[in-house]
């Protein structure tokens, strides 16, 4: 098996892309096999490690998930001020080391309707590409987790706006 | 926020706040460069005035619009946030994962070193 040194200091970049007006798709390449990130990916004994960053200040306080197909999971994490948040939702496919389809709902925002996720892994050469792509119930949907500002994404418009920044008027 | 994503989410918005980036305009140069109707234009320029995006300047005869950078610096700082949390996480599944491949490198090698001791 080829891996890539541990500590290398390049650190693959994670890119965002919106896909019409209600969804997004998230990528990156992690240095490991496919088995190694699809399970780094879904058990709570390695998601408790990863999906709340310390960075941000938040901690994960809940992370229980039953990985099978109609399984559920629940993810609850707790910022500085003592407020939490909790996502949860039901496995609707799962493929070792290669597909995740699962629906996800973030709880304060209940009535806007489940996200569906699709994860697909790609491994080649030791490395796994990793895309994970949200489906929102609606534009509607799309745009209020939007503004809630937590978790979800932007229109493609957006993405291309914000190349526009990053190269105009705000340097 | 709502407002600004909302008014960001018409493209014909987005292209005008495009336009805009480059030097303020007057409807007029706006409806004749997207090819859009004048009313239609300025029904556009209205949402974008109320959610902070574009400001009007009278000068003569003509109102000319231009972008305001703070608001769209707000919307830039969202989204680096956004970016940040996916990017944060990642870099604690790296070393999740960088975890797991040294313990599966070193029972690999411990097993070797059993095969070759039978």
């Amino acid at each position: 098996m080829t891996l890539k040194a541990s500590n290398e200091k390049e650190r693959n970049s994670t890119s965002l892309e919106f896909s019409g007006d209600r969804q997004i798709c998230i990528r990156r390449r992690f240095n490991a096999p496919a088995h190694i990130v699809f399970r780094t990916w879904v058990e709570p004994q390695f998601v408790r490690q990863w999906w709340a960053p310390k960075s941000q200040q938040v901690e994960m306080v809940v992370c229980r998930a039953s990985v099978q197909v109609g399984g559920t999971f629940r993810y609850v994490i707790r910022d500085m001020a003592g407020q939490e948040f909790a996502f949860s939702g039901v496995y609707h496919e799962i493929v070792p080391s290669k597909r995740l389809v699962y629906t996800q709902c973030f709880e304060p925002m209940s009535e806007e309707g489940k996200v569906e996720i699709t994860v697909s892994f790609f491994e080649h050469a030791g490395c796994t590409d990793v895309e994970s792509v949200e489906t929102y119930a609606s534009k509607e949907a799309l745009q209020a987790a939007l503004s809630a500002g937590l978790e979800h994404g932007m229109r493609d418009s957006l993405q291309q706006l914000e190349e526009l920044l990053a190269h105009s008027l705000l340097s | 926020m709502f407002e600004l994503f909302m008014a960001l989410a018409e493209p014909n918005r987005l292209q005008i706040v495009e336009l805009l980036v480059n030097e303020p305009c007057t409807v007029l140069d706006i409806a004749d460069r997207l090819s859009l109707r004048q009313t239609q234009t300025s029904k556009h320029l209205r949402v974008l005035r109320e959610a902070g995006l574009v400001s009007v300047e009278v000068a003569g005869q003509h109102r000319r619009y231009s972008l305001e950078p703070k608001r769209l610096k707000e919307l830039d700082n969202w989204l680096v946030k956004y970016r940040r949390l996916w990017d944060d996480r990642f870099e604690q599944f790296d070393r999740v994962i960088a975890d797991i491949n040294h313990q599966e490198n070193q029972n690999d090698s411990k097993s070797k070193q059993r095969k070759r001791e039978k």
